[in-house]
């Protein structure tokens, strides 16, 4: 290690304990973004100590990246500098929870795991039901802004987060919102938070709206010859009245990732063979409620499908249930483990716009014979990987290709797409956040309100703020 | 103000969009709060250029800006509190696009809450958000106020329900922030715009979501001899985890200023109502009407009436949102807090709200959004007496110092505005208050945009003294 290195970390441990800071290579490469690692781990216990590594990052002029399990750490652009890594997982208290108000005040290290269980205790749950669910934190969670099936129903963590401490780029503790349900004072800065990839602040504590577990639960699940017969069971389901708690659109090819041995460890249970196999587009939809509701969807469901065409249609419950919505919640995961050189496009369209969106992904992925996969939210939220056989030059250039004409055909239809997902060193031609937008300019007055050094993840959000 | 000013406005807009003169501003120095403050001239943009050149006019003479839509705000939000130009969105008020495959309309913000949901009822949709003023208010300032109303207890508030915004910066710049698609790369611009009462800008445009109305709708009156009975049976149905759309109580009091004027069927003889509403498939708010009425007979509800149809339906919701005007025949002035606290705290918030009437010899009214916890409680006094005033502030910050002690909030969805800057550092410290400032300076940096709302112009509050810094937890590790 450097003389300025070994002063960086024995500063550090001043702050933290020297227990407490990591400086060993195998260490750091736990720790690495985009193959850059830090030059040291911090591991604090308390916003006041992070206010102090914060206020010595800025006089050292060192930067910072917050991170929680490391699940999502491949988001964005590669750093252009990263000094410390704020390992959040210690700052993992339950600050407090007020059943009775359905509202939960949490550190930002806790795993939704964790929490989750504490919440199930109490018959409530958080309805984030994002990826690496078994140990992704929750600050991660809210910060990276990766949203899960749930929001079909719950919306995302927009819709239920209360409020937010958190430190600024000044080394500044602040807050915003409250911990009831219902409050207009001040500015909603927490909301400029959610999915800001740690670049306008270190998020310590948030406070949450909870919600009563659902009653009892089932999945519709049906099979479609075609995308535009599983988008018109979609468009049909949302006009009704029915009000389903999930609701998505799988391409053919996610049966295959579902069988996969990586599946099977996140769901053992096995998928009744005649919807989980062969060649179809597969539409399923959650819902809950009495006796009496469930009745009611399936019977609903049954004849809305019929009358869309579907070829085959089942009812799942119990294990099973948990098994799919398990499977759909780790697609990603899956999907990354699933090819050398996997690149996943998050496309947002108007849900009628779905098929659409969808249709002009595959055929450029098809006629340069990558293999893909997808996911389509209802909300018009979709999942599109590409997943090359090898992680060479030509797949780099064939996925820069499709990726590119994906983005333009997204934009023709006043939807937009960015690139969460692919390999490092395709980061330089990939347009991992999509196409120039015009808001950009009121997005950097953020960044100067909340860290006018460029401390936090430098260079790896929008527009490389 | 100066003439030139005046005169540029006239050639930007025609004369009949300017009004100048001292008995044409009467009118708009008042809006729904009981402050009072008097604008140099008001103007009527008719699209977003107008609203453009409006900016660039004040940024030439340094005078402030104000938006306004119907001036039906109870936190001064829409009021000139230093003078200068009051653009009132009123002539900007139309419905540009409804979208009822993709259930999202964009309208200027001069739009009148009721009238969207009227203008896609035929669909079998509408537009959530439902404040009381709803008639009149119009949606450019439910987006700047982040209205709610008594159904957002399970649909949310506005900011819920706004997916992009077009608006023109205090600069003049003309933004489009988010857009109709989810998940917008970058930060969350609507996110923080909507519900900053008019300080970061003036919104031109709204793209706002359409919500699926529902197949049933079971409206229910609780009647309680007891404010106890009614406040533990909210406590129970929201601990029961039974979410239903609006769950509005009124006290005896309330009541009876309310049957006096509307005649919606409320027992003058009671000490407390609950008004409750479920919703969804038929067969689950059947159900869960069934059960929100067991939880109220559980608490000793005296009887639970049932709405028959929508006729009486309707009664009832005429009782609950016609209440402040009934309120308002009682008395030469009064005052509405709103306050919120968690839903667990409302029987001893009630009570020492009571004690707190006692104690400075008001008579304090309750009509709230009870199943949030948002708080309303009205206090009658004569504003021509100068210490009656005075002690009905000083009743209020009790009352607002007792929510913040039980973990609460200053303000639920009325807004901060000129009413309740100084009551900010109660919740916020001076750090977080100057990082809210910033963001405010990145978008209005002259500060010609709405000045003097939000923040306190000195530090400090005088009369309640509460720990700062409760709100997020810190006073109950």
């Amino acid at each position: 290690m450097s003389t300025a290195g070994a002063t960086v970390s024995s500063r550090l441990a001043d702050i933290v304990g020297p227990l407490n800071v990591g400086t060993d290579p195998a260490q750091l490469a736990a720790f690495a973004i985009d193959d850059k690692n830090p030059s040291s781990v911090v591991r604090p216990q308390s916003a006041a100590e992070i206010v102090e590594i914060v206020k010595f990052a800025r006089k050292e002029r060192l930067a910072i990246v917050a991170t929680g399990a490391r699940t999502k750490l491949g988001i964005g652009l590669p750093p252009r500098q990263y000094d410390i890594a704020l390992d959040m997982t210690r700052l993992e208290r339950l600050v407090s929870y007020d059943p009775g108000d359905l509202t939960l005040s949490v550190e930002a290290g806790i795993s939704l795991h964790k929490l989750g269980a504490i919440l199930t205790e109490h018959g409530q749950f958080l309805p984030l039901a994002a990826p690496y669910w078994d140990r992704t934190t929750i600050g991660g969670t809210v910060a990276s802004g990766v949203d899960g099936p749930l929001r079909q129903l719950y919306g995302t963590a927009r819709d239920y987060l209360l409020g937010m401490e958190f430190v600024t780029g000044e080394g500044v503790l602040a807050k915003s919102g409250g911990r009831v349900v219902k409050n207009v004072t001040g500015y909603d800065i927490h909301k400029v938070m959610i999915g800001a990839l740690g670049t306008l602040g270190v998020i310590t504590r948030i406070n949450f709206k909870t919600f009563p577990m659902l009653s009892s639960s089932r999945a519709f699940v049906a099979t479609f010859q075609t995308l535009e017969r599983a988008c018109g069971m979609r468009n049909r389901v949302s006009q009704s009245h029915l009000a389903p708690v999930t609701m998505e659109i799988f391409s053919p090819g996610v049966t295959n990732l579902f069988a996969s041995d990586a599946a099977r460890r996140i769901a053992p249970t096995s998928m009744p063979e005649n919807i989980f196999s062969g060649s179809r587009w597969i539409f399923t939809s959650g819902f809950a409620g009495n006796q009496n509701a469930l009745e009611r969807y399936e019977n609903d469901l049954r004849k809305m499908a019929e009358e869309c065409g579907a070829v085959d249609a089942a009812v799942l419950q119990g294990p099973q249930l948990a098994s799919a919505f398990a499977l759909k919640r780790e697609f990603i995961p899956l999907a990354l483990s699933s090819s050398p050189a996997v690149t996943i496009l998050k496309i947002s369209v108007l849900p009628r716009q779905i098929a659409e969106a969808l249709t002009a992904a595959t055929r450029e992925a098809e006629s340069r014979h990558l293999p893909w996969v997808a996911i389509a939210r209802g909300v018009g939220v979709i999942y599109f990987a590409m997943l090359p056989a090898e992680s060479g030059e030509t797949s780099k250039q064939l996925t820069h290709q499709a990726a590119d004409n994906i983005l333009s055909a997204c934009a023709a239809l006043g939807g937009h797409v960015t690139i969460p997902w692919c390999p490092t060193g395709w980061k330089d031609t990939l347009k991992v956040w999509g196409l120039p937008r015009a808001d950009f300019a009121q997005m950097l007055k953020l960044k100067k309100a909340f860290d006018p050094h460029g401390l936090f993840s430098p260079g790896r959000f929008v527009g490389g703020i | 103000m100066d003439s030139h000013a005046i005169n540029d406005l006239k050639k930007l807009l025609g004369a009949d969009a300017v009004l100048y003169r001292p008995e044409e501003l009467l009118l708009y120095e008042y809006d729904g709060s009981v402050e009072i403050a008097r604008p140099n001239c008001v103007v009527f943009p008719r699209n977003t250029k107008d609203v453009v050149g409006i900016v660039q006019i004040a940024n030439r003479y340094q005078i402030p800006i104000i938006g306004r839509g119907a001036g039906t705000g109870l936190s001064g939000g829409a009021l000139a509190r230093q003078g200068g130009i009051l653009v009132v969105f009123s002539r900007m008020n139309r419905i540009l696009e409804i979208d009822v495959e993709n259930q999202r309309a964009v309208v200027q913000p001069g739009v009148v809450n009721a009238d969207l949901s009227v203008a896609v009822a035929h669909n079998d949709l509408h537009f959530a958000p439902d404040p009381s003023s709803q008639k009149a208010s119009t949606i450019g300032g439910n987006v700047s106020e982040n209205s709610g109303g008594p159904h957002t207890l399970a649909y949310g508030v506005t900011t819920n329900h706004v997916h992009s915004l077009e608006a023109v910066l205090p600069t003049g710049e003309l933004v489009r922030l988010g857009s109709p698609a989810l998940d917008s790369p970058g930060y969350d611009l609507p996110g923080l715009f909507v519900g900053s009462e008019g300080t970061l800008a003036l919104i031109t445009e709204i793209t706002v979501k359409l919500t699926r109305l529902p197949e049933t709708v079971k409206t229910l009156l609780a009647i309680f001899d007891t404010v106890d009975d009614a406040t533990e049976t909210v406590v129970d149905i929201t601990a029961r985890g039974i979410t239903p759309a609006a769950c509005e109580m009124l006290d005896g009091w309330t009541i009876r200023a309310v049957e006096a004027y509307v005649h919606a069927g409320f027992p003058v003889d009671c000490a407390a109502v609950l008004l409750l509403e479920v919703d969804g498939l038929r067969e689950a708010a059947e159900q869960h009407a069934e059960d929100v009425a067991d939880v109220c007979r559980l608490h000793h509800a005296r009887e639970v009436r049932v709405a028959r149809d929508a006729r009486e339906r309707d009664l009832l919701w005429k009782g609950r949102k016609n209440a402040f005007g009934a309120v308002g025949r009682l008395s030469p002035t009064y005052y509405v807090q709103d306050g919120v606290i968690p839903r667990t705290k409302l029987p001893q918030t009630l009570r020492r709200i009571n004690e707190i009437g006692e104690k400075y010899g008001f008579e304090i009214g309750n009509i709230f959004h009870a199943g949030d916890g948002n708080l309303h409680p009205i206090i009658l006094f004569d504003a021509r007496e100068e210490k009656q005033f005075q002690r009905a502030v000083a009743s209020a910050d009790e009352i607002i110092g007792f929510c913040i002690e039980m973990g609460g909030s200053i303000t639920g969805e009325h807004g901060v505005g000129m009413e309740k800057d100084r009551l900010m550092p109660l919740l916020f410290t001076e750090d977080d208050m100057n990082l809210m400032r910033r963001v405010r300076d990145g978008y209005n940096p002259t500060g010609l945009l709405n000045p003097g709302k939000i923040f306190p112009s000195t530090k400090g509050c005088g009369e309640i003294h509460v720990r700062p810094g409760s709100v997020a937890g810190a006073s109950r590790a």
